[in-house]
């Protein structure tokens, strides 16, 4: 009797577990439909021509694919007076973000090294500082970052840009930089020194070899940050120095006549490409390194 | 000849917390050091400033007779290694062992020439192409003896070497420490907080506690004259006994009274003690309270007492008895008769005794 209890209710049991289990994976799909949906319409409109986006609906597959708003997004878009499409924007940015991103991903290398492996008088307050500096919102340093890229002649160029996010992702990089080294013992550094390293030649033989986790997800963190940023790059450059992101506005704004919604969502794509990319490719190694430091310790 | 090591008055300060006060150590070339003492006494502080890796508040240190106090690691001729081992993660065991080398700039052949002695010394050659996180605790350790070996210094610095390993093969690596100082002649310094590892290496050994030295000596003197309460308690294991007992003296020597619970007192009678205070700390090693009958002297006299306890151990049992409120312990043959709860007639050995003063804990003899 007792054993027939115990049977039906350990069955209820187990069906209630499978519902349970429907309920979450279709929530999760839900969920899942309802953040892919704008990419979705994105993809279809961009592939779409005008005219089936004025007498078609918004979520339809495109009855032709053409590829006419990428090629016009890419190479003849008018931003503005100009109608080159993104194409010279898109190497702008390249040649921004690839520098920022080496400098300030070295730079937080060494200072991360320095604060958690070079113990000096006053390194935690440094170390505070800097972190203060990574929660300073970027609208209250504009006024002053122009003067002082009109002081050093920077003003609108390339590498004023590359300055300013340097300048300002050392913060970033250097808290991941930090909180990695720590975890290494410090008889390492010692064992070096005894063995006659210096202190470049200890940084370079033996803790960058061991920092590939980290440095991956410095470079991605720094990439998406640099290409996608707006607002330094509206500030601080001038025509022909725009960044992808600030040409992008420029093209979604300034049509004029029809709005061209398959080159902009074209265009849109493009500029978010790079970063997606990065993702794709180096994605499983952020989750690693973000972890490595706390399972290691 | 000057001595290999020698410090001087050395202090050593964190901001206004002092860690080591005035040491004074020397050793001559072919000595063993082990730098012995609890956890927080300074030991390893002390081998970071000979190594040169923690700066020296005050005192000199000369190595080799030449004056070492101010001069960066990589210069004093030393090699060290580590509790961690401190292997460099991402090198190969031969480009560990090889990079201290390869940093002061000495040419490949010289390189390969010196890791494959040192490989085929400490019977590393299979391992040389492996990367650290792939060998075991043992054989880290012999990687981390190669890259020590390798340099042929003038002192050796160890930094508690073996903590990190099994029992076993901390008692395996220790013979291997002590054949290698036999073979190789070579001056060494080691950190240890295991007083077993002190014993068994040294032929010199300085005792510490809260950044002082308590005693230097050798093996023996500091285990058969320690010169205060807390060598005495800390060398040796199980512990010396450390019993509460009175004085009185009668011209020649003095009758030493141990009082007890629930028996009438021991009295035994030093003929060689003079000058003792009326409160003493007495001071045996199990070892030298036996079972009576089992060794005989002029020093040797016996008491009836009670057996608390019995522990065997193999090739000796250790028999526990209250006396004059502490648990002493006394090493007996492993095939002894006594029961706990019984009781049992116990030879004490004066020969081996001594004597502390009970608020200061200096010896007294």
């Amino acid at each position: 009797m007792a054993d027939l209890t115990y049977s039906h209710t350990s069955s209820r049991g187990s069906f209630g577990k499978l519902i349970l289990r429907w309920i979450l994976y279709t929530l999760l799909a839900v969920f899942a439909l309802y953040y892919l949906m704008p990419l979705f319409v994105m993809v279809t409109t961009s592939l779409k021509s005008l005219e089936e986006i004025r007498t078609g609906s918004l979520i339809a597959l495109p009855r032709e694919i053409t590829f006419d708003a990428w090629k016009t997004a890419w190479s003849g878009a008018c931003t503005g007076i100009q109608c080159e499409g993104l194409q010279p924007y898109f190497w702008n940015s390249v040649l921004l973000a690839v520098p920022a991103v080496a400098l300030s991903t070295l730079i937080g290398a060494l200072n991360g090294y320095v604060i958690a492996q070079w113990q000096f008088r006053g390194a935690n307050l440094i170390f505070s500082l800097m972190l203060f500096g990574c929660f300073i919102p970027f609208q209250v340093v504009l006024l002053p970052m122009a003067r002082l890229l009109g002081m050093m002649g920077l003003a609108g160029s390339i590498p004023g840009l590359i300055f300013v996010h340097v300048i300002y992702g050392i913060g970033f990089t250097t808290l991941f930089f930090r909180n990695y080294y720590v975890t290494i013992p410090a008889e390492l550094v010692k064992a070096a020194k005894v063995d006659g390293a210096n202190f470049f030649r200890i940084f370079w033989s033996i803790f960058l070899p061991l920092s590939l986790p980290i440095i991956v997800v410095t470079v991605i963190w720094q990439f998406t940050q640099i290409w996608n940023d707006f607002l330094f790059g509206v500030s601080f450059s001038q025509a022909g120095t725009q960044p992808i992101t600030v040409a992008l506005n420029n093209i979604v704004n300034s049509t004029t006549g029809v709005k061209e919604y398959n080159v902009d969502m074209a265009a849109a794509i493009i500029a978010a490409l790079p970063t997606l990319f990065v993702y794709v490719f180096a994605g499983k190694y952020f989750i690693r390194g973000l972890t490595a430091g706390s399972v290691k310790g | 000849m000057a001595p290999i090591l020698d410090i001087k008055n050395l202090y050593k300060n964190y901001g206004s917390t002092e860690i080591l006060k005035e040491i004074n150590i020397s050793i001559e070339a072919g000595d063993f050091l082990v730098l012995v003492g609890p956890s927080g006494c300074g030991k390893s502080t002390l081998l970071n400033c000979i190594a040169g890796l923690e700066p020296i508040t005050g005192g000199t240190l000369h190595i080799d007779g030449r004056d070492m106090t101010h001069v960066s690691p990589k210069d004093r001729d030393i090699a060290m290694v580590f509790q961690s081992y401190a292997l460099y993660p991402t090198m190969s065991v031969a480009k560990n062992i090889t990079f201290g080398m390869k940093v002061r700039g000495e040419d490949a052949q010289t390189q390969e020439r010196k890791l494959k002695e040192v490989a085929s010394q400490l019977k590393i050659e299979q391992l040389l192409n492996r990367r650290p996180g792939q060998l075991s605790g043992g054989q880290r350790q012999r990687v981390a003896m190669g890259r020590a070996l390798v340099r042929d210094p003038k002192l050796f610095l160890f930094d508690e070497p073996l903590s990190n390993l099994d029992a076993k093969l901390r008692v395996e690596m220790r013979s291997e420490i002590k054949k290698l100082h036999q073979s190789l002649g070579a001056s060494m310094v080691y950190v240890t907080h295991d007083q077993i590892e002190a014993m068994t290496l040294a032929t010199k050994i300085v005792v510490m506690k809260g950044g002082v030295v308590q005693q230097i000596g050798t093996p023996a003197e500091i285990y058969n004259t320690p010169a205060n309460l807390f060598v005495a308690d800390f060398m040796g294991s199980p512990a010396m006994n450390l019993i509460p007992a009175k004085v009185r003296q009668n011209g020649t020597g003095a009758e030493i009274e141990i009082t007890r619970a629930n028996d009438a007192p021991i009295v035994l009678r030093d003929d060689g003690a003079s000058n003792l205070p009326s409160d003493v700390i007495l001071g045996l090693r199990p070892e030298d309270i036996s079972e009576a009958g089992f060794r005989s002297g002029t020093g040797v006299q016996e008491a009836e007492c009670l057996v608390d306890m019995v522990e065997p151990a193999g090739a000796d049992t250790y028999v526990v008895a209250e006396i004059g409120g502490k648990q002493v312990t006394a090493r007996l043959h492993a095939e002894t008769t006594a029961t706990a709860g019984g009781k049992l007639k116990f030879a004490f050995d004066l020969n081996k005794v001594s004597y502390f003063e009970p608020a200061s804990g200096k010896r007294l003899n």
